[in-house]
């Protein structure tokens, strides 16, 4: 079996697929890749299914050997036009730290085939569910390749806009029209941001009732307002139940920019309107 | 119950408490009502990756509570009582130590919903006047198996990690192994006895 040695890393490399879905209720984190279209285009252009794993890198600073050559993609951060290429044996590929965005995605032909944890090769970085973290000296079993390498695909647009919101199950917790002041101004990623969720600094939203909810179910994008005001965008990683006011819902569809967004850059929101009468 | 849209696939239900909360759970479970998540809490379900939000909805409108108990596992932990606040809560209990060991192992407790760390379950059962608050300042670490209360939840820390609840005593039992078929020994609806040892 080809194996991946791991000669490098950088801030952090971890295994990542589609995630760990159903679990929510035993206290698991979804976990799987951030920026979920760059990972399905590294498979693809490797002629792997959607399920595969893949490293998610954040910030560059990997270097990998294989022990028998095989076909690798990086896409992500720093890759806009992305390709396959061969890797032959021995020779080092190197992720180098990216210009712009954050993570990158490398995919070999026949996937990272860690053992799965609960139906999931990803990483949960809140309670370290399945493997761990990708660390210098890791060697890692590479699947069989099955489908045929596209070394050429078209990537997506990777075209940055606004975070397309719909009103959460708690916007009555805040006052005014708090949806439109979410929209109204531009926020700033704050250092802290990881795969858990994405930090903000920008106007703070205020409530117009105090105390804490009792915990409820959270989704992926909720964007969640602490008592100082100032909203979090829950990712990949996030906890499955909490206890802050969920005031919007961002669009699944625009969850792959929170993945490239660096400290320091500007973040919009845009209101979606639901169709009314879906519930009730 | 109130419903309220989470986005473009998810439905939060609010009932009353954690105990209807569950009930609501086990029947949508069972109802599969085409939901990837189904996520009881202190007094929510949240649906997740609903594939047809107002099909759902519709569907939720059909449930009434049972008020019955849930029939779920019955699962005895065995406990050491040696906890650092067993004396205290003896104390707000107007009891011994002797005392603390015999109310709470009394009780058959439900495990109401997991939340905090995978495993982690929210044991309800303990009545309202035996409440005890959380420690003003967490520990840093709590060692797994131990055995806490917190309001008027009592739970047990699946893995080490700070830990703000009020500390009774420790099992060996293991609370969360991902390689079970059942990873979640206390998954929502177990039914719980302590037994001191």
């Amino acid at each position: 079996m080809t194996s991946l040695h791991v000669l490098a890393t950088g801030p952090l490399v971890t295994i990542q697929d589609r995630g760990r879905l159903g679990l929510a209720h035993l206290g698991v984190a979804r976990a799987g890749a951030l920026d979920t279209p760059a990972a399905a285009l590294a498979n693809r252009l490797v002629g792997n299914d959607g399920d595969a794993a893949v490293l998610e890198v954040v910030l560059g600073g990997l270097e990998v050997r294989v022990d028998a050559g095989c076909w690798i993609a990086v896409t992500g951060a720093g890759h806009p036009h992305a390709s396959a290429e061969w890797l032959p044996a021995g020779v080092t590929f190197r992720v180098d730290a990216p210009s712009t965005g954050v993570c990158g995605y490398v995919a070999v032909a026949g996937g990272i085939a860690v053992p799965p944890v609960l139906g999931s090769r990803s990483t949960d970085t809140l309670a370290w569910v399945g493997p761990p973290r990708v660390e210098p000296g890791a060697v890692l079993p590479v699947g069989r390749a099955g489908g045929r390498p596209r070394p050429l695909d078209t990537p997506r647009p990777p075209r940055r806009g606004p975070l397309r919101v719909r009103v959460g199950p708690r916007a009555d917790w805040f006052a005014g029209d708090a949806l439109g002041r979410l929209c109204a101004a531009p926020y700033v990623v704050a250092a802290d941001s990881n795969r858990i969720g994405l930090r903000l600094d920008g106007p703070p939203i205020p409530r117009k009732r105090d105390g804490e909810l009792p915990s409820e179910g959270m989704v992926l994008g909720a964007v969640q307002v602490p008592p100082d005001g100032v909203p979090i965008v829950f990712l990949a990683d996030h906890p499955p139940t909490g206890g802050y006011p969920v005031l919007a819902v961002v669009d699944e569809d625009d969850l792959w920019q929170c993945a490239q967004l660096r400290p320091g850059e500007e973040v919009r929101f845009s209101r979606v309107r639901s169709p009314a009468g879906s519930t009730g | 119950m109130q419903l309220h849209p989470v986005g473009r696939n998810a439905v939060l239900a609010e009932v009353t408490d954690a105990v209807e909360a569950l009930d609501l759970a086990t029947w949508a479970r069972a109802a599969q009502l085409g939901a990837v998540e189904v996520v009881p809490a202190a007094r929510t379900v949240l649906f997740d990756g609903v594939s047809d939000v107002a099909a759902l909805t519709a569907r939720l409108r059909e449930w009434t509570a049972t008020g019955e108990p849930p029939g779920g596992p019955r699962v005895e932990v065995p406990v050491v009582y040696d906890g650092p606040d067993l004396a205290l809560v003896a104390e707000m209990w107007g009891t011994d130590t002797a005392g603390v060991v015999a109310r709470h192992s009394e009780i058959e407790y439900v495990a109401a919903f997991c939340g905090f760390a995978p495993g982690f379950a929210y044991l309800s059962g303990l009545p309202a006047e035996l409440a005890v608050p959380r420690l003003d300042s967490p520990r840093p670490r709590v060692l797994p198996g131990s055995v806490g209360l917190a309001g008027s939840w009592c739970g047990v820390y699946p893995t080490a990690s700070p830990g703000g609840w009020r500390l009774l005593g420790r099992t060996d039992a293991t609370l969360w192994d991902p390689t079970r078929d059942r990873p979640a020994l206390l998954a929502p609806g177990t039914r719980v006895v302590f037994a001191p040892r």
